[in-house]
């Protein structure tokens, strides 16, 4: 009787906690597999051998001087978003709209950028400028967050489309803007004057940009893991019941910490636009926000450990750049490239995750 | 005077690739997944056709009905690939769904673009496009009778092919959806998959034959813009947000293939309105025109989860990966 019910041949179960070393090794051996895939499909499509491109790659990151500082510059931009969806995700709630926001927070930069000169001094316009991004991405965030917390509203589906309007809205005041008339793009805003524009350290361009997302990560830390904010967003996450009942407001929270999430996109967006380009397009924040969402949970939420995943996602789309422009491929090669990647990288949560039973060949147990 | 004649086949046909995607994209999350990379599947779609015919233009006897299959089975199969590969990801490796569904939109839109901008070498032309006019042809080959039927022909007989398909597909996954036991046992699993499971039906074969049949129908929508709306041009980053106006229109639907039809004419006229508004000089005004898909899909969004019935709601296990173990 027994011998007919047979047990499955693949059994997967949940595994405890790895140490940190083990899943970091798995990560590892995901990572070099993937770039072993990547390497071989671009020797495959270009014919040179896999250590030229390898050495390509690295060439895109750390050629020269100011590869690295465009490298470093273009984490801390994308760290800084990574940091602003971090308290959402922790809460389970997906923000999927730190495009928009960080667009708003651009927005806002601009307009004191076009509007102030002349009414302020430019410590004043520079003042504005931040109160003004911030208060506009917590703002944009805010909305979602409102009707998520009142009628639970899908923030999924409505961060998602929040950006398009930020889109829009930015598409609309760069026509108005216009300079020269009819080009439709903003072009640099006060080029002559370099009014609203933040100061250089030295002659260090985007160090900056630098320091300041270096200072939000720390304090990113400390909120979310030795704060009492950090300890509810996290009661939150694991269960919305348990938070009710120990007495969180559950909706206070969310709206809460959407706010926090938005107002760190706006200080993006006023980076990209105070201090690096000085300009407004409706690409200006150049997909980060659905970057950030991976570069975040690569890390598993953790602020420090997502200096390490940016590194790795700005290094790789750099490197697959470089191996674009060197060898006469289109640049969408390195989405490609970026793409697989994380691929192998998902795939191999489920390693660290669930542990795989192979059916025992006496077939006893069950 | 408002030129209707001439805006409602413009409407259609801008508005068939997001029927497409929005019908596949309702399928797969009736199965529970939040597909984010509907988006790169349509390029995927897309860029295998024009890849398929590409080649096959170019051989010496061209012959109307292969140059329809090839396109067609070209981007079937490289949408469903890509489905695959969503579905091994989450529902086989439990993948966060989000996550995935991103970078295969950062991968599908990479495929098309680098694909896009090989062939455009290849092609030797001096512009940056590929152009499949002969492919294009027969895609919009359009029934005898529309020419001589007057307004009436040219308000429903005047689209190729595909477009009358999008409509029979959207209107058979409503009724498989609503009215048969398939589509029973597929909106349970999307609801609640442990109910499911322990009611004997498989749940990861209903996900995986979901997303997949759904991932295929939006490629279609990728296939139909290049080769009927965009009469077989196809140009890098040319399809643009499509679709994620595709995802918005399966909220503002409700998760409704049937009402789906109406609106994606509706979605498609309001994306094209700012070309029919008279603006004068003022074209700013017109980006603002174009923000009115998304605002009406958010008023929808807010409304539907306000008044809280229980048949607008989004399948209730959207997003989350099921594990049997895990209750």
């Amino acid at each position: 009787m027994n011998n007919k019910t047979r047990s499955p041949l693949i059994h997967v179960s949940k595994r405890g906690l790895l140490p940190w070393y083990k899943t970091w090794a798995i990560r590892g051996a995901a990572l070099v597999l993937a770039l072993v895939t990547c390497g071989l499909i671009t020797s495959l499509v270009t014919g040179q051998n896999p250590i030229q491109v390898y050495g390509a790659i690295i060439n895109g990151s750390f050629g020269s001087p100011r590869k690295i500082w465009v490298l470093l510059q273009n984490i801390s931009m994308l760290l800084c978003i990574s940091l602003a969806v971090t308290p959402a995700f922790r809460m389970r709630c997906w923000n999927l709209g730190a495009e928009g926001q960080a667009l708003i927070g651009g927005l806002a930069a601009a307009a004191c950028m076009i509007l102030l000169p002349g009414k302020l001094p430019n410590w004043g316009i520079i003042a504005c400028m931040c109160v003004a991004s911030v208060l506009a991405g917590a703002v944009w965030a805010a909305i979602p967050a409102f009707f998520k917390a009142k009628w639970n509203t899908n923030e999924t589906l409505f961060t998602l489309m929040m950006n398009y309007v930020a889109t829009q809205l930015v598409a609309y005041y760069c026509v108005v803007w216009e300079s020269p008339k009819g080009s439709g793009t903003i072009g640099v805003i006060n080029a002559n004057t370099e009014l609203g524009w933040f100061p250089q350290i030295g002659s260090y361009k985007y160090l900056l940009n630098i320091l300041i997302v270096a200072a939000v990560c720390l304090a990113m830390y400390v909120y979310l893991n030795y704060s009492k904010h950090g300890y509810e967003i996290a009661v939150v996450g694991e269960s919305e019941r348990t938070a009710r009942y120990v007495g969180i407001k559950v909706d206070r929270v969310i709206i809460r910490t959407m706010l926090l999430s938005g107002a760190v996109c706006g200080l993006a967006g006023l980076l990209l636009v105070g201090s690096t380009n000085h300009t407004l397009t409706t690409t200006i924040v150049d997909g980060r926000g659905f970057t950030a969402v991976m570069v975040s949970w690569l890390a598993k939420f953790n602020p420090i450990w997502m200096i390490l995943t940016s590194f790795l996602i700005v290094f790789l789309g750099r490197g697959s750049g470089e191996i674009a422009t060197k060898f006469g491929l289109n640049r969408s090669f390195g989405d490609i490239l970026t793409g697989l990647i994380l691929f192998f990288i998902i795939g191999s949560e489920f390693f660290i995750n669930y542990e795989i039973h192979f059916r025992k060949s006496g077939g006893k147990e069950g | 005077m408002f030129d209707f004649i001439s805006f409602i086949p413009r409407a259609v046909v801008q508005g068939i690739p997001l029927l497409l995607g929005s019908t596949g994209e309702t399928l797969t999350e009736k199965s529970g997944n939040l597909n984010l990379g509907i988006p790169g599947i349509m390029y995927v779609g897309a860029i295998s056709g024009v890849i398929g015919s590409f080649f096959y233009e170019q051989s010496p006897n061209f012959a109307p009905l292969p140059a329809i299959l090839i396109p067609l089975g070209c981007c079937l199969l490289g949408s469903l690939l890509m489905g695959l590969l969503y579905c091994f990801l989450t529902v086989t490796l439990r993948a966060n769904q989000n996550v995935t569904g991103l970078a295969l939109t950062t991968f599908g839109v990479g495929f098309g673009n680098f694909f896009g901008g090989s062939l455009i070498k290849l092609s030797g032309s001096d512009l940056p496009s590929v152009i499949l006019s002969a492919t294009s042809n027969a895609f919009r080959t359009s029934l005898p009778a529309a020419e001589k039927a007057g307004v009436f022909g040219k308000l429903l007989l005047s689209y190729g092919f595909l477009a009358y398909i999008a409509v029979i597909i959207a209107l058979t996954a409503a009724y498989i959806l609503n009215h048969t036991r398939v589509g029973l046992h597929l909106r349970a699993v999307g609801e609640n998959p442990n109910t499911a499971d322990a009611a004997g039906i498989n749940v990861s074969k209903y996900k995986y034959i979901a997303t997949c049949t759904g991932s295929m129908i939006a490629g279609l929508g990728g296939l139909y813009y290049v080769m009927d709306y965009a009469s077989g041009v196809w140009t890098n980053d040319a399809f643009g947000d499509r679709g994620w106006l595709a995802i918005a229109l399966v909220i503002f639907t409700v998760w409704r293939p049937n009402v789906g039809v109406l609106a994606s004419f509706l979605f498609g006229g309001l994306y094209i309105l700012h070309m029919y508004i008279p603006s004068g000089m003022n074209l700013a005004v017109k980006e603002l025109y174009k923000m009115a898909p998304y605002v009406v899909t958010i008023i929808v969004l807010v409304l539907s989860s306000m008044r809280n019935k229980r048949e607008n709601q989004p399948p209730a296990s959207l997003g989350l990966a099921y594990f049997r173990e895990e209750r």
